[in-house]
């Protein structure tokens, strides 16, 4: 028969020799190779006290934005969850009223916003839809979880910390 | 006149034999597809439109088989009558194209780059055009021009920054309806469209001032920041109305209708003029009697998820489990507050605001 690669090979079915039998020989070289790893470089870390470092284009966990004055960049377009392939986004929007013109940018805002983390395949394109810079992917795992209920994240998840009234909060993020 | 005279023109050197008295554009239109050119002013409905947006300028290579000399400017398509052996280019002529990009950077000079916010987005005409003929980016370094806010009542959201001056919404009122309360006021850089002492528009057939806004500048305040048009399932649907045909689109989300408009063709025009009623009171599908999907361009962000023509799998884990359901593990319900079960966005008047949530 014909070979598929050129890398096949017939098997051997000769009878064993004497230091074959005794199964030893075969033993101490599997051992040796073993050995040879003591002096070889870990590729283990010692996680959490160690931790490597991110890639500069790692995407992580989604942050909502917000304005040089702390207001909500977000105006619920809809382009994150038109944009989103695993149809994880959602969200409600709302007329912005006079007394909130401090809270949010744009005179329509997101009143809800959630995204599905169990659905959520952090490929960022949302981030890349968004025109107002509002979401951003971060340089945070989404912590795991034991209940399915925990990875829907609304707004109070995903929003960033407000500079000024959430000061400690926010260093707490940054993770200073 | 007993006999209707037919003039053969060629556009884009696809020819057609047309009555004498057509446009250019119309001639254009029955040709259909990318020979068409696009319109921003020009409504076929409406009498004496066109003329003013000037987007579907076009080329006259050859005037008439009586006097083939090329007309020496680019003309509005809209405006200009055909004659016998004329000969048009739109989009086979370089002029036309680049003419047209500096048409939609001048539309685009003052209008806001409200996409995000606006209603109108993902069945704007301008934004089509600006992305099929314009430039990316603007020369204009200047304040874009705003406008004192006019409210005209509790159906139409008026936009002013985001008007174009077509005039489709004067005619509209001029021609459907028994008075007209609004047009465009003062000159320039400052002509507005507004009621000159503050009125609300409140004709029975107003509304269908939203559907021939070719921009966002009037739009449903019934449906204002409700949902995105492209979120929505466009369903044909009529009612047996006294004042109009009744023959609408609903715009369903689930079982909510969000909105309610008119059909339009594949040029952005109304079909049936429909009333007030129909278009902002009737909020219920139990209301309207569901005739089927709308059928939506392919290349619309209308039409995203929406699929045609596909096979679904058959489910065989009841069949194969003695007629029982997959467990359910997780109601996404009883966590997610968006689309809450109970709670109809779509039933509140005007826009939802903070309060509309807390409660």
């Amino acid at each position: 028969m014909q070979s598929l690669t050129s890398r096949a090979k017939a098997v051997e079915r000769s009878p064993m020799t004497f230091l074959e039998q005794l199964y030893l020989w075969n033993i101490l070289k599997g051992m040796f190779i073993t050995f040879l790893h003591i002096f070889k470089k870990q590729p283990t870390i010692r996680y959490p006290e160690q931790k490597r470092e991110f890639s500069r284009v790692f995407r992580g966990l989604h942050v909502l934005n917000r304005d040089s004055e702390g207001r909500e960049n977000c105006t619920a377009c809809g382009l994150c969850a038109v944009a989103c392939p695993a149809e994880a986004i959602t969200m409600e929007a709302a007329e912005r009223l006079d007394s909130e013109k401090h809270l949010y940018r744009e005179e329509k805002y997101a009143a809800k916003y959630e995204i599905n983390m169990l659905r959520c395949i952090f490929c960022g394109l949302c981030e890349e839809a968004c025109p107002k810079d509002a979401i951003y992917l971060s340089e945070t795992f989404t912590p795991a979880d034991f209940a399915r209920k925990n990875f829907i994240y609304n707004k109070s998840d995903l929003l960033i910390p407000h500079r000024i009234n959430q000061a400690e909060e926010l260093s707490a993020a940054k993770g200073l | 006149m007993s006999e209707q005279q037919f003039f053969k023109v060629i556009i884009d050197n696809v020819s057609i034999d047309v009555p004498a008295g057509t446009t250019i554009l119309e001639a254009a239109r029955k040709i259909g597809g990318d020979v068409a050119p696009p319109a921003m002013c020009f409504y076929s409905k409406l009498k004496g439109s066109g003329g003013k947006c000037r987007t579907c300028l076009v080329e006259v290579s050859k005037g008439s088989e009586k006097d083939p000399r090329p007309m020496p400017k680019l003309v509005a398509s809209c405006r200009t009558t055909v004659m016998d052996g004329m000969e048009v280019k739109n989009i086979t002529s370089s002029k036309v194209t680049d003419a047209r990009a500096g048409v939609v950077e001048f539309l685009l000079l003052n209008h806001p780059l409200d996409c995000p916010i606006c209603d109108q987005a993902g069945e704007c005409h301008l934004q089509d055009l600006s992305y099929e003929h314009g430039k990316a980016g603007t020369r204009y370094e200047f304040q874009r021009r705003t406008f004192k806010k006019h409210n005209l009542g509790p159906y139409i959201q008026l936009h002013m920054t985001r008007c174009i001056l077509c005039y489709r919404c004067v005619y509209t009122a001029d021609q459907l309806t028994n008075s007209r309360s609004h047009g465009v006021l003062d000159r320039g850089d400052h002509a507005e469209i507004a009621t000159f002492i503050e009125n609300n528009l409140e004709n029975d057939f107003i509304g269908n001032v939203i559907d021939v806004c070719p921009v966002g500048a009037l739009t449903d305040k019934t449906f204002r920041f409700k949902n995105r048009v492209w979120f929505l399932k466009p369903l044909d649907a009529h009612r047996d109305c006294p004042k109009c045909t009744g023959k609408v689109t609903l715009w369903n989300r689930g079982d909510e209708v969000f909105r309610v408009t008119a059909r339009k063709d594949e040029w952005g025009e109304v079909e049936d003029w429909i009333c007030n009623e129909c278009r902002f009171d009737k909020k219920k599908t139990s209301d309207w009697v569901i005739e089927g999907p709308r059928n939506i361009s392919r290349h619309s962000v209308i039409s995203q998820g929406h699929y045609v023509n596909t096979i679904t799998s058959q489910e065989t884990f009841e069949a194969v489990n003695e007629g029982r359901q997959p467990k359910l593990l997780f109601d996404i319900h009883s966590k997610s507050d968006v689309n809450k079960t109970g709670v109809s966005l779509s039933l509140i008047d005007g826009p939802a605001v903070s309060t509309d949530f807390t409660s």
